[in-house]
């Protein structure tokens, strides 16, 4: 009784609640003969969104005004650069990987170097700096499709135990975040500076300094992310990051993240991508068209929030 | 004499227009004519009216980000409906901005953060359009088209109407005592609250006044591209947003300025065109846009660092 | 307070008063936030023509009850009635019946023009030329009572100081297109304004009810309240527990009916600290007046009339030895705000991270923060600086405001830091509260701690070692031991020669 009181005072159990029925929905409709295959889906494609939705919120942590527009541009320009490196060496990955991290620690610094100097709001400043990130994608691209390291590709593709390795990956970023969010200083220090920036200064707290890390992390995270999914789909793409501008904002919201800042959950971040993605196959399941499984995604995010978003009232 | 702060905040828009239209001038003398001004600034009002749209939204410290989403949406019942059965159209765009009243209420009712629902109504409208038009085209209204190909005299319409849009949404959200309300609430909540007035109210009405701008400039839109589709303006949520910064305004406190926000648009426009006479590799646009947005927004900041400087001393 | 002339027969004022109309009146008030019991059967009955002070602790009530009657509030129990009519109530009903409210908190649109402000204050304000009638309104308002106030009623209140804002409220509040307010409530309205200014209120309010208005005044001022309002309700724990007229009062008596009995005691000054180097020490300020210096173990006082400039020079000292980019190596300087939402406490934590959070540093190995030294010590100082509260997992929201601040100083004293700033950190806390925190100051300073203190109430001002007067943005004078009396830091503030 008293358990499933704080489980229900959990933000993220709502965005949980709602994947499960989405899931039972949908695989009702297939008789049960989808739902290995459904899953597995559903934790390939969630991953993507957790990597990038995991560094969204950290920055929506840091409070009002706070969002990163540059994600899928960085996700662009990371997976195209990446590929274009490894050239199809296997013994290039490793180094794929670190330029790729390398790249988002440079695009991070980029954007709080115009976020500072310029005294904009992050929403403008990561907008201008995903136009110059997004040139470049096209410029380093030129149209080519190169594919990546076979090695590389199988390991995004297969999966260990029944589960995907990509979600094995996302699962380790996690678990990652949720230590360095919820038991360090810096998780504190993220915190602090979204409830209130000029009261977490005064304690002493580095504020320029903690708001740097978090914007490095975000664009790192859109890097790797970058990296695996243009592994994953076998070559990058330019429009490949396009989607998950608004899902890596609509993941960590759904998620139970207080969008006023302050106030993160890691769970949720699970629960909000599966169940965006499960959404997308129930409808597709039941044959709607583009247009109305846009009109129904619009319509059940809005109702996801007012749910979550009431509890969050009555605080 | 002293000047306020707002006359303050609209020199620097203004000063980033005049210099880039003097650039584009020198590089294309040609385009200083009725006709190179038409077409310089064609683009411009729809722009313009989607702008001042995001504005109000933004003066109740909200932002929405399905802001083009619903200009196509619009745009693509006015290529149809408004077209063929002029009095279903009307009553689709009216039910538009009743919805987006209903959208204020909720997300004051309820307290919910604007960009997460706006996001969620962009797939809404986003869907929709595409139910109207699942492939590009429909054709605009003859009146429409007519408006916004007239030729009035010395000025090209697209400088008459950007003027008129500035000076009716001045005097509607700067001296009014309505706007006063709306701008109210920007800038604290609790005292209009305190004060006896209908935050929901104000906050419906200033929803719907975006949600009708929004409306006026989709079909502004089909006006000038004489067919739509369903992604026509899906660039007008950042568009809009860039327009309400550039021109001064400010996401919170309710600091905004509707003639800065068609001076923003103004910007916007003509630096695409700026661009292609730079014979700036197509690669490049985007980045380039990016940068100009940089240099303005270093610009403003240069000009109120000297400013606040000035009253300092 | 000047401008003020009592009558001899305040008795029989009172009388003919309490025979006049009920503007408002409330009975048998209760209101219940959780557990916590905000009002337990208040009752509160305004007439016209009078001036209530209102007195009582932080958690007495006083907002509570001030919310009540202004409609912001709908009491569990009890009535509220306005001019004698029961059945009405929320903030339109309280409006329509002539009830304005001065917040303890600045209320105006910052973004909007003082007229503009007006505006949102008076619905009648409409029509075409609003803006002409909000500006006559406004500025025949601020001429009637700050004579001489020298706002510029077209700029924006941004661009005005924190007691221009405060005029430009009350003006507002008190003035009327049509109907002039019945009953304007003022919640603590002379805390950012000069003593001038505070008599220019005083004296007006008089002149308001002595036209048939009525006022309830809220002031941790007892003087104010005391020369100023005709009778004096004090509060205690949600209840009223004294109604009296204001001349059976003095404030020795106000004190003991507020509950705590307060002995002033001269307490020792330490004998002179200052020899050796200094801990912390700061060039004149602006090119001008005394330098700043403290030792080790001092308590310095920063003294002068509020706003000339210590808040800055304590920010300054703060920032500058803080880095924003790179955590500091050793906390060596602490800081305790006094405006606690602004730069206090973080709403969304409990009462455990918001103490802990200064001393993260010395709570953690290797980054990750130990939970169980965080709790313990969390718990010894809820001991030590009494923080009333169950659980310190509680929501520091939970706290009455005097116990919040009491975190608040409880997180800068758990750092090592041998230097603490304090940001007129006693602002609205009561009595009860302020003693107990000074004996934890004394304590401290005994061991070895350095202070500097910021206070606009000069009973601190008394209890440091040494003293610095501000004025006009830099140091003019330095007190030291017996030369630390009001007198002389009244003189300082105010003397016009030559500065250093």
């Amino acid at each position: 009784m008293n358990s499933a009181r704080i489980l229900f005072s959990k933000p993220w159990i709502w965005s949980f609640a709602a994947t499960v029925i989405v899931w039972v929905v949908t695989v009702l409709f297939t008789g049960g003969a989808s739902s290995l295959g459904l899953s597995q889906a559903a934790l390939t494609f969630a991953a993507f969104s957790v990597i990038v939705g995991i560094g969204q919120m950290f920055v929506i942590t840091l409070g009002p005004g706070n969002i990163d527009l540059s994600v899928p541009a960085t996700m662009t320009l990371s997976g195209t650069l990446a590929l274009k490196l490894m050239d199809v060496q296997d013994s290039m990955i490793v180094v794929g990987l670190l330029v790729s991290i390398l790249l988002g620690f440079a695009i991070g610094i980029g954007n709080y170097v115009l976020i500072k100097l310029l005294r904009i709001p992050p929403i403008i400043a990561t907008l201008s700096m995903s136009f110059i990130i997004q040139s470049t994608a096209i410029w380093t691209n030129r149209g080519l499709r190169i594919k990546p390291p076979e090695v590389l590709a199988n390991f995004t593709t297969s999966s260990l135990f029944g589960i995907p390795n990509i979600a094995i990956v996302a699962l380790i970023l996690s678990g990652i975040a949720w230590v360095l969010l919820e038991k360090t200083i810096y998780g504190r220090w993220i915190s602090a500076i979204g409830q209130s920036t000029f009261a977490a200064r005064m304690t002493g707290i580095p504020v320029d300094g903690t708001r740097l890390v978090t914007y490095i992390l975000c664009a790192i995270l859109a890097s790797i992310c970058g990296y695996l999914l243009a592994s994953f789909s076998g070559g990058a793409a330019l429009n490949m990051g396009s989607e998950y501008l608004l899902m890596s904002i609509a993941v960590v919201v759904i998620g139970g993240t207080a969008v006023a800042g302050g106030n993160s959950n890691i769970p949720g971040i699970w629960g909000a991508s599966l169940f965006m993605f499960l959404v997308v196959s129930m409808l597709n399941t039941y044959g709607f068209g583009a247009g109305f499984r846009l009109i129904l995604t619009g319509i059940i995010i809005i109702a996801v929030i007012l749910v979550a978003g009431g509890r969050r009232a009555n605080r | 004499m002293k000047i306020s702060s707002g006359t303050i905040r609209l020199i620097i828009p203004a000063a980033s227009l005049a210099l880039l239209l003097a650039a584009v001038f020198y590089m294309q003398p040609r385009a200083m004519s009725y006709t190179g001004l038409n077409l310089l600034f064609n683009l411009a009002v729809p722009i313009a009216l989607a702008t001042v749209a995001q504005m109000l939204i933004m003066a109740v410290n909200d932002l929405d980000l399905s802001m083009g989403t619903f200009v196509s949406f619009c745009a693509c019942v006015a290529a149809t409906f408004l077209q063929s059965s002029p009095a279903i159209g009307v009553l689709i765009l009216l039910g538009a901005i009743a919805a987006y009243a209903a959208i204020g209420v909720v997300i004051h009712i309820r307290e919910l953060p604007s960009i997460v629902v706006t996001l969620g109504m962009s797939f809404v409208w986003g869907g929709l359009a595409v139910l109207i038009l699942p492939s590009p085209g429909g054709e605009a209204p003859g009146w429409t088209r007519w408006l916004m190909t007239s030729r009035p005299p010395f000025v090209p319409m697209a400088i008459v109407a950007s003027v008129v849009i500035a000076v009716v949404t001045h005097f509607l959200i700067m001296r009014s005592s309505v706007g006063v309300l709306i701008r109210g609430v920007g800038g604290n909540v609790r005292s209009v609250e305190r004060a006896g007035w209908s935050v929901i109210r104000i906050r419906a009405g200033t929803y719907a006044l975006a949600g009708f701008f929004a409306v006026l400039s989709g079909i502004a839109l089909v006006g000038l591209t004489t067919s739509a589709d369903a992604n026509i303006a899906l660039r007008y949520t950042l568009l809009s947003i860039a327009g309400v910064i550039l021109g001064g305004g400010e996401f919170v406190g309710g600091k905004v300025s509707p003639i800065g926000a068609v001076i923003g648009a103004l910007t916007l426009t003509l630096a695409g065109s700026f661009l292609s006479f730079m014979r700036i590799s197509p690669d490049w646009q985007i980045g380039a846009q990016g940068a100009i947005l940089i240099v303005v927004l270093a610009l403003r900041l240069f000009l109120n660092r000297l400013e606040k400087r000035e009253k300092s001393r | 307070m000047p401008g003020v002339c009592r009558t001899t027969n305040d008795v029989s004022r009172m009388n003919d008063v309490t025979a006049r109309p009920e503007v408002v009146a409330a009975r048998g008030i209760k209101v219940t936030f959780g557990a916590v019991k905000a009002l337990d059967g208040a009752d509160l009955v305004i007439h016209a023509g009078e001036c209530v002070g209102l007195v009582g602790h932080n958690g007495a009530g006083k907002s509570t009850i001030v919310n009540v009657i202004n409609g912001g509030l709908t009491p569990h129990a009890g009535d509220i009635s306005y001019g004698g009519n029961v059945g009405q109530h929320g903030i339109s009903a309280a409006r329509a019946n002539g009830v304005r409210c001065v917040f303890q908190e600045l209320s105006l649109c910052p973004n909007l023009i003082v007229n503009e402000n007006a505006r949102i204050m008076h619905a009648e304000l409409a029509g075409w030329n609003w803006r002409a009638k909000a500006l006559a309104l406004v500025e025949r308002q601020l001429r009637e009572i700050f004579p001489g106030h020298g706002i510029d009623c077209d700029s924006t209140v941004d661009d005005l100081s924190i007691a221009e804002r405060q005029m430009v409220e009350i003006a507002i509040s008190f003035a009327g297109l049509h109907d002039r307010p019945k009953l304007v409530i003022l919640d603590e309205p002379t805390s950012s304004l000069d003593a001038g200014l505070a008599a220019q209120l005083m004296a007006y309010i008089r002149r308001f009810v002595g036209e048939g208005g009525s006022v309830l005044l809220i002031s941790h001022i007892l003087g104010e309240i005391l020369s100023t309002s005709d009778r004096i309700v004090v509060m205690k724990d949600g209840r009223v527990v004294a109604d009296r007229p204001a001349s059976e009062f003095s404030t020795r008596t106000l004190v003991e009916a507020m509950g705590n009995v307060v002995r002033e005691k001269e307490w020792l000054r330490s004998s002179d600290k200052r020899g050796g180097t200094a801990a912390l020490s700061m060039p004149a300020r602006r090119g001008h007046g005394l330098p700043f210096e403290a030792h080790r173990g001092e308590m310095i006082g920063l003294a002068g009339l509020g706003g000339h400039g210590q808040t800055e020079m304590l920010l300054d000292l703060y920032l500058s030895r803080n880095g924003n980019w790179w955590p500091a190596r050793k906390g060596e300087i602490a800081f305790v705000a006094g405006d606690r939402s602004l730069n206090g406490t973080f709403p969304l934590w409990s009462i455990l991270n918001n103490l802990s959070i200064a001393s993260l540093g010395n709570l953690s190995s290797r980054s990750i923060v130990d939970q169980g030294r965080e709790t313990s010590l969390g718990d010894g100082w809820k001991k030590r600086i009494e923080i009333r509260t169950p659980d310190m997992e509680n929501r520091i929201l939970s706290l009455s405001g005097g116990n919040q601040q009491k975190v608040l100083f409880a997180r800068a004293l758990a750092t090592t830091a041998g230097i603490v700033l304090m940001d007129d950190p006693m602002r609205g806390v009561d009595v009860g509260t302020k003693q107990e925190v000074y004996e934890i100051l004394r304590s401290e300073a005994a061991n070895g701690r350095t202070f500097i203190w910021y206070s606009t109430e000069m009973d601190e001002i008394r209890l440091c070692d040494r003293v610095y007067v501000f004025r006009e943005g830099s140091i003019v004078a330095e007190l030291v031991g017996n030369e630390i009396t009001e007198q002389n830091v009244l003189a300082a503030s105010f003397s016009g020669g030559e500065a250093a």
